[in-house]
């Protein structure tokens, strides 16, 4: 169609210097208040959209801070669907390089566990696997045997302590000291209806990353020896099983 | 330019009609307490897109309460508005949630939303003309196409008037009717705000409304605001009880209408539920008084699936 009224129209919500759109009726065609009403439904609804999805990130560097920095994650990174469950990836990848806040190192992986919860709260359902089923197996059948992750499962690596950080602010009342500086891997899991968020022992993170990319439990086993030394597997399973991050086991590879 | 009523989706089965009483807006935090006290209310209306995720709790609230009462879904993304194709992606998701929840009325919107990739946010205004009455018409029959039913389209709330515009909206809605079979939801509060924005009469633009076509009517707080000129502008917030010009323009609309759904829409700073039940109690309330009086001929063409 010749006449899309719409590419003015949108550059203007996201780009409040620009000039306000060609095409608006002349007892409208200078009036500010009126695009600006389009505007701030846009820039609002989606800060709210963020704030929603990250109300830890939010109490970390207080509410005027986290709209500041949303309206401009926002207005270079509209929605691509319409489904606003999606929305706010990248953020936590954002507030990384945001230099304002780089006085808080951790921010990004308080909000990225944010963003596991997200997504686990909105992904497939699935009944989780206890860890008897383990056992169940024959000794010569471990090692080729693939875990099936949970999709409402995802872990988080952080040089810093933001599963503890995390913990301590997503309640209500005035966290104590924290020392910042110690690394996490987090799990954050949706075994049925609640999203739980729980500190991973060595070890762990690599093998649900290696067997949500279908390796077998040798080779996942591997992978994570490969970083650690000091990995004890029978805690390892039995915290990813306890957290109901793996839903199937399927015998060998075909 | 009349078409033939949309294919009926026969793997699903019968959707619950939606009643002619007062609905609300289904929140998250007011789940329990519906489930615990089942309020008196004749549906929960849902927006279709906060139901497109893979799974999770909305689905299990949602599918507890679709067992309990009739649904109406609520679409806020198809963009029918815009020009060019519709996202086939989005109207297959619209789609799966349509069949898995069997809602007894499917609803959308005269406005835009998305464009070059981007998704806005927003309902947006569109010129209305005989090349967007096209657009819009072809879109409405795609979506009810793939539905397999007919869907209510909803009158916009606006801010600005373009110069392209040479249909008025009444008109505009009333041939979408006759072109696509579609039926129609009035936002008596967006008429409202509509009116005082561009200084029309509301009483008249609910008297000219195609009101046959009617399926539900919607009714929502609004924010007051002025323009650069210092005129009032409103701004349709669904952040605040329904304003008592609203209350008489719905029984306005009810008198030509006789009884339809009427819904309470509250999408922000949303109270505590028994806020929401005493407007629903007022708008059934208007219902009935509407429907003791209505001596107007039978309505509603709007065709639900066997």
């Amino acid at each position: 169609m010749s006449s899309d009224f719409r590419p003015d129209f949108a550059a203007g919500l996201l780009d409040a210097s620009r000039a306000l759109p060609a095409g608006l009726a002349a007892r409208h065609a200078a009036d500010q208040r009126r695009f600006a009403v389009y505007r701030n439904n846009v820039a609002v609804g989606l800060v709210d959209a963020l704030a929603a999805a990250y109300p830890v990130t939010e109490k970390l560097v207080g509410t005027e801070f986290f709209r500041a920095a949303a309206r401009l994650f926002a207005l270079d990174n509209p929605p691509a669907s319409p489904v606003m469950l999606d929305y706010g990836d990248g953020f936590a990848g954002f507030l990384e390089i945001f230099p304002p806040a780089a006085a808080l190192p951790f921010l990004a992986d308080v909000a990225r566990i944010e963003r596991a919860a997200l997504e686990c709260w909105h992904a497939a359902d699935a009944g989780p696997l206890a860890i008897a089923a383990l056992a169940e197996l024959a000794p010569e059948a471990l090692a080729d045997c693939l875990l099936v992750v949970h999709p409402a499962a995802r872990v988080v690596r952080s040089r810093f302590s933001a599963a503890t950080i995390w913990r301590a602010n997503a309640g209500p009342g005035e966290p104590g000291r924290i020392d910042a500086s110690v690394a996490e891997d987090v799990l954050v899991a949706r075994p049925d209806m609640d999203v739980a968020v729980h500190l991973l022992p060595a070890g762990a993170a690599v093998l649900f990353l290696a067997l949500g990319n279908r390796a077998t439990l040798a080779e996942a086993a591997g992978a994570a020896l490969g970083e650690a030394d000091d990995v004890d597997f029978e805690v390892a399973l039995a915290v990813l099983f306890a957290a109901g991050a793996v839903i199937a086991i399927e015998h060998g590879r075909a | 330019m009349n078409r033939q009523a949309p294919r009926v989706n026969v793997h699903s089965g019968a959707p619950r009609p939606v009643p002619a009483k007062a609905g609300i807006g289904l929140k998250g935090e007011h789940v329990g307490e519906i489930l615990d006290t089942g309020p008196d209310l004749g549906f929960f209306e849902v927006h279709a897109e906060n139901y497109m995720g893979a799974g999770g709790p909305p689905h299990r609230w949602l599918e507890a309460v679709a067992a309990r009462y009739p649904l109406s879904v609520h679409g806020v993304g198809m963009n029918i508005g815009a020009p060019g194709p519709l996202d086939r992606a989005h109207l297959q998701r619209l789609k799966t949630v349509v069949d898995r929840y069997r809602p007894g009325l499917v609803s959308e919107h005269l406005a835009w939303s998305s464009h070059g990739g981007a998704y806005l946010n927003d309902l947006l205004p569109l010129p209305l003309n005989e090349a967007t009455l096209r657009a819009v018409a072809d879109h409405v029959m795609e979506v009810e196409d793939v539905l397999g039913r007919a869907i209510l389209i909803e009158n916009p709330s606006t801010y600005l008037a373009f110069a392209g515009t040479t249909i008025p909206e009444t008109e505009f809605l009333a041939r979408l009717v006759e072109m696509t079979g579609c039926g129609l939801l009035l936002d008596v509060n967006n008429a409202y705000v509509s009116a005082v924005n561009h200084g029309f009469d509301a009483d008249g633009y609910i008297d000219a409304f195609p009101i046959a076509a009617v399926g539900e009517i919607h009714i929502a707080g609004h924010a007051p605001d002025v323009d650069a000129d210092g005129r009032p502008l409103l701004v349709d917030a669904h952040d605040r009880a329904v304003a008592d010009a609203v209350w008489a323009l719905l029984g306005r609309a009810l008198a030509r209408s006789g009884p339809l759904p009427v819904l309470i829409e509250r999408d922000n700073d949303v109270p505590p539920l028994d806020a929401l039940l005493a407007e629903a109690a007022r708008a059934d309330a208007a219902i009935a008084a509407c429907n003791a009086t209505f001596t107007g001929e039978a309505r509603h063409v709007v065709r639900l699936p066997a």
